[in-house]
């Protein structure tokens, strides 16, 4: 590369063409622009005219001027100019390749890798010796091992980014303990650490130190947590100068077990926050199959959380003996267990039948003795499949036979008669405190406080199973929490009650914790060390440095204090780890993760950025020998006088394409709702066959006059509707004519009808086909009229009954003929459960205006006047057509009434009865 | 060749040949029928149908000659009813045939030829249904009536051409004291021109000049480097900057107009100018009144 001053070449040869613009220019001035041959019989008056200028036949000098331009324009664009060219300077000496090697370097691998395959290129040409360290994974025995940069480009496959970050424990160490001058080329993962000025002071001890960092922010997702009912998913990125949306998609499993996407999330990030959280919200079904949030686009695993139980809301019934009565809450047996699972599980009623086939995680039974024949059994099964069983004791138990002689099959062990009472006002000794949990229960590790004591208990018969079916014993070693396996599932018995009645357990803390441990109930928030003190956890799932989640294989277990207090590292790698009930997934970042850009002293070379800054300038030089190329042509024409008025007009009117104003068309739509709202107005629908709109038109200003002369509805003239554009909501009557040609409405206009109809609009769909189809595809309106209504939201429909409200509304009417003459007119379909009441007249029908009449009879034609109120299309022949058209009227005047009165003339009919009633 | 091929190429010509006839004719017509045709009366007494005056009678009159009508109503006199002299007139057209007549600016704007032939047909039609006789000086065709004569001046106008840029107007068969009409674009030499006409004049002929002329040259709307050819390719002209001759060849085009316009005073003729593309109706109306004015 050649540079001039800030600006380089990337083909500077070229540069030569510009010596050839003084030809150019020579040659260009000697050609003038060609003449036009021009027929013109006016040629003779011109004879013996000459030019009064003479230096036209020479091109002018700024035409000149704007070609040469052009060229040198052309001729520098293709040479390749750069702004701020990247000048690489090869070092020479031993080079250390040094890479963070953590997640966050996934994001951009490949790029990295590009880099540091170019950089050991560069070093093999200058034959300089090379090493190549990973942070996260610093060679065993702590010495650099200098090879050829052609060696250690063949390892560079292998080398992989981690799922954990370095561990400045091991870093500063070795870094102490490298010796010899070398330089050090940093490829940096762009965040900040503490470690970092130390290990940079070291490196730079040995050598000059080059950094390399992507430009690209680390983006990365803490562990999605549970709030009020919502997901709540936190992103965070180590930039913060722009604005950004980070898309999260929630990952699991759809109800047939196949993996995809269930749920996306946009997480909009203003410019200067480095985190922002943002909240889902999703159906508890859907939530629980969720197994991982991923951002999408990045492939790193700090990009990737997945979740564990603490998102899933365990489903929990619990049944009781006893009708809560008002006022006694306290001593209810189920309100603590309540009040400690209100907030970590989904709580459900119901019959025991109901409640099993609803599959719950767990079932409570608090003091319930007597089971119904069936319910034992479902039970049972229920628990063999996995289901937990949770009892409490209590007086019944205690005074019931229930498990005496023989081990039930969901009780755990077989109880003594009676139970026994300690420490109360009629017996002997203490309440009695719990002893510290043994190794094998599952509450091991959690403490035992001192004020819980028991005071009445039930009491397990002794039995051999009895000692390892004990989780939970008194101070006296009696048994107070027993538990039997049955296949995947578990009966567990509180041998006290689950209130306060018998010990003061379930006010303690310890009562939730235990609760916990039985998988009861999941912890939304953190788990703490104290939570998982005992448990042993492995590794199931793990994630890789790019996000990706693998089987584990057999790595020794872990114990939970450590998942719950340190960081992944190489021995505690991220993924999702299971214990005995429960899985806890250990991700990357934790909940209180920031990323903060790495910051380095301004001596330090940091490339990245460099290619930023780097501008090539080739576009703006070909631009701009465009642009001159194009006046060129522009001028020429008007030289040569080929630039007439309309080749002006053209190129006037390509510069000048302006939007047309679009706020005409709002302040017509608010005068015709306003127009449509201040009044009560017939509308009918705009089909696009310019003479049906007129004859609906006048169909609806024939029924508006009739309305206005014989009832009290007085209607404005009729409006004509667009469905894609126009308020619908302000019309109680549409007009629907349908036509073959008439195109669909969008899915917008559909979803506006469907809202009309719902919300008590009527649509009187028209075939105008007399109903010879029945509706069918027998005739192309029918089919249409198929066509049309399919995305409507309509009722079952039925042919109108003889006791309709529409027979009565104003006139008493059996026939609803327009220009034609058929029974056919459907309507929404009486209840199945309508019958006629004694003494009534009429069934008591719909309760509702029918959101739709279909018929085929031409109504708007047999309706139609022109403008002096004569009839535009004959009805029928003589009297007995005029009738038709009367009758017509009477059709539309009853329709009308029923759309604006409802049920009004049903409540009627009712009138006599009411009266009959009263006067009693 | 067959004989029968032979019939059937004579028929395609003479079918291309009269293709365009009817259309021409329909379309002077059509132009005719704008003007509404009334007696084409001398204005003085003579032969014709049309009443002129009553004279009282004087020593000559024959009693057959006595309007005995009027006379009752007189005290003493008698009256004779005169008639008005209505005579067919000879209408010589000449048509500029040359190539210059073949320019039009714009393809919606008909070329000057076919303005010129529609409004001469149209004239002719227009004459002849006033029982006039109508000859074409182009052709020698003596002046003659009736719709034979039309249908020959159609065909004549239809087919002739005549390959010089600029043609010469000559006045055959002209019979003295006739009426004459040029019609042409009048940008070729004036000199033959104004010899043909001051000799129309000395034959006693009177009539009408009527000028065609494309709205472009009327205004000359060129620039730029720019070579002018005549429609024959005869006359050539090169200029580098056309803009700048538009005043001087504006300034020539009104001179010329203007010498027409003095030699047709010179010698009481009418002179117009008329632009395609303009209605051709006025121009008709124009000619018309022209031949009613020379009398």
């Amino acid at each position: 590369m050649w540079t001039i001053g800030p600006v380089g070449f990337t083909a500077p040869w070229l540069l030569l063409g510009l010596v050839l613009l003084p030809i150019l220019w020579l040659l260009l001035r000697a050609v003038p622009p060609a003449p036009i041959r021009r027929m013109f019989p006016g040629v003779a008056l011109l004879l013996g005219l000459t030019d009064d200028e003479t230096q036209t036949d020479r091109t002018p000098w700024w035409l000149l001027l704007l070609r040469t331009i052009a060229i040198a324009a052309a001729i520098i664009g293709f040479a390749g100019p750069v702004l701020n060219p990247k000048v690489e300077t090869a070092g020479d000496g031993r080079l250390l390749v040094l890479i963070d090697g953590g997640w966050p370097e996934a994001q951009d691998w490949a790029r990295r890798m590009d880099r540091v395959e170019a950089l050991l290129n560069e070093a093999g040409q200058a034959g300089r010796e090379t090493a190549l360290v990973s942070l996260t994974d610093l060679p065993a025995d702590g010495a650099l091992v200098f090879q050829t940069a052609d060696a250690i480009a063949s390892q560079l496959p292998g080398v992989l980014p981690q799922a954990w970050l370095a561990d400045e424990a091991e870093i500063l160490p070795w870094l102490e303990g490298l010796d010899g001058a070398f330089d050090t080329f940093w490829l940096s993962d762009g965040l900040g650490h503490d470690w970092r000025d130390p290990a940079l002071a070291a490196l730079r001890d040995r050598g000059s130190v080059t950094v390399f960092e992507s430009p690209r922010p680390v983006v990365g997702i803490k562990p999605a947590s549970f709030v009020d009912g919502n997901i709540e998913i936190e992103a965070v990125r180590s930039r913060t100068a722009s604005d950004a949306v980070i898309g999260v998609m929630a990952h699991g499993l759809d109800p047939n077990g196949t993996p995809r996407q269930l749920a996306r999330l946009d997480i909009e990030m203003a410019a200067g926050e480095a985190s922002t959280s943002g909240t889902l919200a999703l159906p508890a079904e859907l939530r629980n199959r969720v197994t991982r949030f991923e951002i999408e686009g990045v492939r790193s695993a700090g990009a990737v959380s997945l979740t564990d139980d603490s998102l899933r809301r365990r489903e929990v019934a619990i049944l009781s003996a006893r009708e809560e009565r008002e006022g006694l809450q306290l001593l209810s047996p189920t309100h603590y267990l309540e009040q400690a699972l209100v907030d970590t599980a989904d709580l459900i009623d119901g019959a025991i039948e109901d409640i099993v086939l609803a599959n719950p995680d767990v079932i409570i039974l608090a003091d319930i003795v007597t089971l119904a024949g069936g319910e034992t059994e479902a039970l049972a099964e229920w628990i063999s499949k996995g289901g937990l069983l949770l009892r409490f004791a209590g007086s019944r138990l205690a005074a019931s036979d229930y498990g005496r002689d023989e081990e039930d099959v969901l009780m755990p062990v077989r109880l003594r008669a009676g139970g026994r009472t300690v420490g109360g006002a009629m017996s002997w000794g203490e309440p009695k405190a719990l002893r510290q949990f043994g190794p094998e229960s599952p509450f091991f590790g959690l403490a035992v406080p001192q004020d819980v004591t028991v005071s009445s208990q039930v009491m397990a018969q002794p039995d051999p199973t009895l000692a390892e079916r004990t989780i939970a014993s008194l101070a006296d070693g009696t048994p107070l929490v027993t538990r039997k396996r049955i296949d995947q599932g578990q009966v567990v018995l509180f041998h006290v009650t689950a209130n306060a009645d018998w010990s003061t357990l379930p006010l303690s803390v310890l009562f939730v914790q235990m609760l916990e441990r039985l998988a009861v109930s999941t912890q939304s928030s953190a788990l703490t060390a104290e939570d998982l003190e005992g448990t042993t956890w492995s590794l199931d799932q793990t994630l890789t440095g790019f996000g990706e989640i693998v089987d584990a294989g057999t790595l020794p277990g872990v114990p939970g204090e450590r998942l719950a207090e340190e960081a992944p590292g190489p021995d505690l790698p991220p993924g999702l780890y299971s214990g005995e009930n429960r899985r806890i997934a250990l991700n990357v970042l934790d909940r209180e993760a920031s990323l903060t850009p790495a910051v380095w002293p301004a001596d330090i070379a940091v490339e990245g950025f460099a290619v930023q800054e780097e501008t090539p300038l080739a576009g703006i030089a070909l631009s701009l020998a465009l642009i001159a190329l194009m006046v060129d042509i522009i001028a020429a024409l008007a030289l040569s006088g080929r630039l007439t008025g309309a080749t002006a007009a053209a190129l006037i009117a390509l510069l000048l394409a302006a939007p047309q104003p679009a706020e005409a068309q709002e302040g017509q739509d608010i005068e015709k709702l306003l127009a449509a709202t201040s009044e009560v107005r017939l509308a009918y629908v705009i089909t696009g066959d310019a003479r049906l709109d007129e004859t609906s038109e006048a169909g609806l200003r024939g029924l508006s006059d009739v309305l206005f002369r014989r009832t009290s509805i007085e209607p404005n003239a009729p409006v004509a509707v667009d469905l894609e554009q126009d308020e619908l909501s302000v019309f109680p009557f549409l007009y629907w004519p349908v036509t073959e040609t008439q195109p669909r409405p969008s899915s917008d206009a559909y979803a506006k009808l469907n809202r009309y109809l719902r919300t008590g609009g009527m649509i009187l769909f028209d075939t105008r086909d007399a109903s010879t189809s029945g509706f069918s595809t027998a005739t192309p309106n029918g089919r249409r009229l198929q066509q049309l209504a399919l995305p409507l939201d309509i009722p079952p429909l039925e042919p109108i009954p003889s006791d309709h409200v529409l027979t009565r509304t104003f006139y008493l009417l059996q026939d609803f003929p327009g220009r034609f003459v058929s029974r056919d007119v459907w309507v929404e379909a009486a209840p199945e459960d309508a019958e006629r009441v004694e003494g009534m007249p009429f069934r008591n029908l719909n309760d509702n205006v029918t959101p739709v009449v279909i018929g085929g009879n031409d109504w708007a034609a047999a309706w139609a006047v022109d403008t002096r109120g004569a009839p535009m299309f004959p009805v029928g022949r003589g009297f007995a057509g005029e009738r038709q058209r009367e009758i017509a009227y009477r059709f539309g005047v009853n329709l009308i009434m029923h759309v604006l009165t409802g049920n009004y003339k049903s409540d009627q009919v009712h009138v006599p009865a009411l009266l009959d009633r009263l006067g009693q | 060749m067959t004989q029968p091929t032979a019939f059937a190429g004579l028929r395609r010509d003479a079918e291309a040949l009269a293709a365009p006839l009817p259309p021409l004719l329909a379309d002077a017509e059509h132009l005719a029928a704008s003007v509404m045709t009334g007696a084409h009366g001398r204005r003085r007494v003579g032969q014709g149908d049309e009443f002129w005056q009553y004279r009282p009678s004087h020593a000559g009159d024959e009693a057959r000659m006595v309007d005995w009508r009027r006379s009752a109503r007189s005290e003493d006199a008698l009256f004779v009813r005169e008639k008005e002299w209505q005579a067919a007139q000879s209408v010589m057209l000449w048509l500029d045939m040359g190539q210059s007549m073949q320019f039009s600016s714009h393809k919606d704007i008909p070329s000057k030829a076919a303005e010129a032939r529609r409004l001469a047909l149209a004239l002719s039609v227009l004459l002849i249904r006033g029982g006039e006789r109508v000859g074409l000086t182009n052709l020698g065709m003596p002046p003659r009536a009736g719709q034979v004569q039309l249908m020959r001046l159609t065909t004549a106008f239809a087919t002739e051409t005549d390959a010089a840029d600029y043609a010469i107007p000559d006045l055959k068969a002209a019979p003295l004291r006739s009426r004459a009409v040029f019609i042409s674009d009048f940008m070729g030499p004036f000199e033959p021109v104004e010899q043909a006409v001051t000799r129309a004049a000395d034959r006693g002929i009177s009539g009408a000049i009527l000028q065609v002329l494309d709205p472009q040259e009327e205004a000359f709307p060129f620039d730029g480097r720019t070579i002018f050819e005549s429609m024959g390719g005869s006359l050539r002209h090169e200029t580098l900057k056309a803009g700048d001759l538009r005043d001087r060849y504006l300034d020539r085009l009104s001179e010329r107009k203007d010498a027409l316009r003095g030699l047709a005073r010179s010698i009481g003729w009418q002179f117009h100018t008329h632009h395609t593309g303009t209605a051709a109706s006025a121009a008709l109306l124009w000619l018309y009144t022209a031949l009613e004015r020379g009398h």
